[in-house]
C-alpha cells in the first residue's frame, strides 16, 4: 500500500491509475447506477491494462467498454444490463462469442454480492443471508454454499468474503486526505471502500476538511483507508451524481444501438478514449453548455444543528 | 365501463394497479411496475409505499423514472439506504408486503429464469441475471408477476431458475422453509392466473374483453389449468385512463 508524504494524497486520474491499477488486479468501479467513474475506467483502458477481474453489482457501460477494450478476463457482477435500456452487447459478445477474448463469470444476486463487500469490509469468514435456497445459482457458483445453522433454525445460504485489490469510488466531495462525502443512492460504496486493499477516491469537489467536519453523519468513508483522491468534474458522465448532474440518457440510449457492432465500438473507444488524453479533454470535447442540460433544480436541505460542545 | 380504445398495456397497468388495492408496502422494478404504483397511489391504495432495490423508501418522484437508480426516486423520499440496509432491514426483515416481478421465462408453479436462455456454461443468450429477483422472490410476503403472455416464455422446463416461485407445487416451498408466500398472480396481456389450488399450479382465472380460453392456452407450454369459475376482467376505467394519460405517464414511455 502506497502512502503519499504529508498526507495529502490529490493526484490526476493518471497517477491514480498507474500506481494503483496493474495487471492481473481485481477491481471494483462501484456505484449503483450513479456515481459510476467512468473517468477511470477509461484511463484504465488507455493504460491498456490486461487480464483484471472486473467487479461489480451492474456492469453497466463502463464495464462494457472496459471489456470491449480487451482489458479484463474475468467479471463478477449481479446484473447485467443496461439499465433501464436493455442489454450490453458487449459482455454478450464476450461470454458467447469471445470477442476480443474469452470472458469468465462469477454470479451473484445483488444481497449475495453485497454480503460479499459487507464480510469482506468486517473480515469476517461468510456473510449469512436468506437467498439462494431454491434457485439454480447455487449450481452454477459453487462460492454459494448452504449451511446448517449452529442455532437450529435450519439451512441458510453464505456467500465469502470479497476484498478486491483496488476499489475506485465516485462522490460529490472530500478533503484532501480523502475523507469523502456522499448523499443520494449509497448503494454500496461504504462496504466496497472498507473491503478493498487500496482505495481511490474521486469527486466532484476537493473542499477544505473543516467543510467535512461540519457535517460528519454524510463521511461515509474515512481518509484513514483511502489511497487516493482524484478531482475529476463529470467524472461520472453518462452516469448520474446526486444534485450535480443526471444521468444522459440519450447516450445510454445510444450506447444501447452502437454498441451492437463491434467495429463500432473500437471506433467509438478511438475518438473518445485513445483520442483523448484525460477527462478534462473529453468534458472539452462535448459542446460547450452540454451540462446545463443535465443540471437539475436545487433542491436544499435545511442545515442541521449539531450544537457546539465546549 | 368504458367503450374507449386502450391498448394492452394500459389494460395491463390498470389490472396491476387495482391489484395493490390497500397495499402498504410494495417493491418496484421500472417501466410497467412503475406506472401501476404509482396508478395505485391516485386510486386504490394511496399509503402505498414504493421501495426500490437501490435503497429508496417511500419514493416519491416527480417524473417517471428512467431505471431503479435514477436520481428523481432520492428526492423527496421518505428515506434512502445503503443496499446492505435495503436487502437486510427492509426486505428481509419482512417489510415488503408485495413484490412485482417479471421475467425471461416462466413456468407453471412461477419460478422464474432471468439468467440464460440455453445451457449456463454455454448461453444461446445471456440474459442479466438475477440482480436482486431472488432474495425478492423469497422474501416478500406476496408476490404478482407482470408477464406479456408469449409461448417461449410461458414454458414447460425453464432452462435456468432464477428466482423461486413454488417449486414443485404443493408446499415444497414451504417445506424448503422460504420466509415469503410466494408467487399469487400472474398479470399478462390477455389474462390474470392465480395459484389458488392445493398444487400451486398456475390456472387461469380470468379473461380480459375478448380474449378466449383458446387464445391464452395458445400461448402457454404446458396444458393450462382452469380455475372453477372464469371472470371477465373489467376493462380499464375512464378514471383509470385519464390517470394513466394525463397523471402518472404523459409522455406514453411504457404504452
Amino acid at each position: 500500500m502506497k502512502r503519499l508524504a504529508n498526507n495529502d494524497k490529490l493526484v490526476s486520474m493518471q497517477e491514480a491509475i498507474a500506481n494503483g491499477v496493474g495487471d492481473n488486479c481485481s477491481v471494483a468501479i462501484e456505484g449503483f447506477t450513479g456515481f459510476i467513474c467512468f473517468a477511470a475506467g477509461h484511463e484504465i483502458i488507455r493504460q491498456r491494462r490486461r487480464n483484471l477481474t472486473l467487479i461489480r453489482m451492474t456492469p453497466d457501460l463502463i464495464y462494457d467498454q472496459m471489456i470491449a477494450a480487451g482489458t479484463a478476463s474475468k467479471l463478477i457482477f449481479s446484473y447485467m444490463g443496461n439499465p433501464g435500456v436493455g442489454s450490453l452487447y458487449c459482455i454478450r459478445r464476450a461470454v458467447e462469442k469471445a470477442i476480443p477474448c474469452p470472458l469468465e463469470l462469477e454470479e451473484y444476486s445483488h444481497y449475495g454480492l453485497v454480503g460479499r463487500y459487507a464480510a469482506g469490509a468486517a473480515r469476517l469468514p461468510f456473510f449469512a443471508l436468506r437467498s439462494y435456497l431454491g434457485s439454480d445459482m447455487l449450481e452454477a457458483n459453487p462460492l454459494i454454499k448452504l449451511i446448517e445453522d449452529p442455532y437450529g433454525t435450519g439451512k441458510i445460504a453464505v456467500v465469502p468474503p470479497l476484498n478486491p485489490d483496488v476499489a475506485i469510488l465516485h462522490a460529490q466531495r472530500a478533503d484532501r486526505k480523502g475523507n469523502t462525502q456522499l448523499w443520494g443512492l449509497l448503494g454500496m460504496q461504504k462496504e466496497v471502500a472498507f473491503a478493498s486493499k487500496h482505495v481511490i477516491v474521486v469527486v466532484e469537489e476537493v473542499v477544505e476538511e473543516a467543510t467535512v467536519r461540519l457535517d460528519p453523519n454524510r463521511t461515509l468513508i474515512p481518509g484513514l483507508i483511502v489511497n487516493a483522491v482524484v478531482h475529476e468534474p463529470f467524472g461520472a458522465h453518462p452516469s448520474c451524481i446526486q444534485g450535480y448532474y443526471d444521468r444522459d440518457n440519450e447516450s445510454y440510449l445510444a450506447w444501447d444501438k452502437l454498441s451492437q457492432d463491434h467495429a463500432a465500438v473500437l471506433a467509438w473507444l478511438d475518438e473518445w478514449v485513445y483520442g483523448l488524453e484525460n477527462r478534462a479533454a473529453y468534458v472539452q470535447k462535448l459542446k460547450q453548455g452540454y451540462f446545463d442540460k443535465l443540471k437539475p433544480e436545487p433542491l436544499l436541505a435545511p442545515p442541521v444543528d449539531y450544537g457546539r460542545y465546549r | 365501463m368504458n367503450e374507449a380504445a386502450y391498448t394492452d398495456s394500459e389494460m395491463m397497468i390498470a389490472v396491476a394497479a387495482r391489484v395493490l388495492k390497500g397495499a402498504r408496502t410494495v417493491f418496484v422494478g421500472v417501466g410497467l411496475p412503475n406506472i401501476a404504483c404509482n396508478l395505485a397511489r391516485h386510486t386504490v391504495a394511496p399509503d402505498l409505499e414504493l421501495i426500490y432495490e437501490s435503497g429508496v423508501y417511500g419514493a416519491r418522484p416527480e417524473r417517471l423514472p428512467l431505471s431503479i437508480g435514477d436520481p428523481t426516486l432520492v428526492s423527496g423520499a421518505t428515506s434512502v439506504v445503503s443496499m446492505a440496509d435495503l436487502f437486510g432491514l427492509y426486505l428481509q426483515r419482512g417489510l415488503v408486503e408485495i413484490a412485482l416481478l417479471g421475467g425471461a421465462q416462466i413456468d407453471r408453479y412461477g419460478n422464474l429464469n432471468t439468467t440464460v436462455i440455453g445451457e449456463y456454461r454455454k448461453p444461446k443468450t445471456r440474459l442479466p441475471g438475477s440482480g436482486g429477483a431472488c432474495e425478492i422472490a423469497i422474501n416478500a410476503q406476496r408476490t404478482f408477476m407482470i408477464m406479456r403472455l408469449k409461448r417461449r416464455a410461458f414454458v414447460d422446463k425453464l432452462d435456468f431458475l432464477t428466482s423461486p416461485g413454488h417449486l414443485t407445487g404443493g408446499d415444497s416451498r414451504a417445506r424448503l422453509g422460504l420466509p415469503g408466500g410466494g408467487p399469487e398472480l400472474v398479470i399478462t396481456d390477455k389474462a390474470i392466473l392465480n395459484f389458488a389450488n392445493p398444487q400451486r399450479e398456475m390456472q387461469l382465472s380470468e379473461l380480459y374483453p375478448g380474449v378466449a380460453v383458446s387464445d391464452v392456452q395458445a400461448e402457454v407450454g404446458w396444458p393450462l389449468r382452469l380455475a372453477e369459475t372464469i371472470k371477465e376482467t373489467a376493462a380499464p376505467t375512464t378514471e383509470e385512463l385519464h390517470l394513466i394519460r394525463d397523471e402518472v405517464d404523459p409522455q406514453g414511455m411504457y404504452r
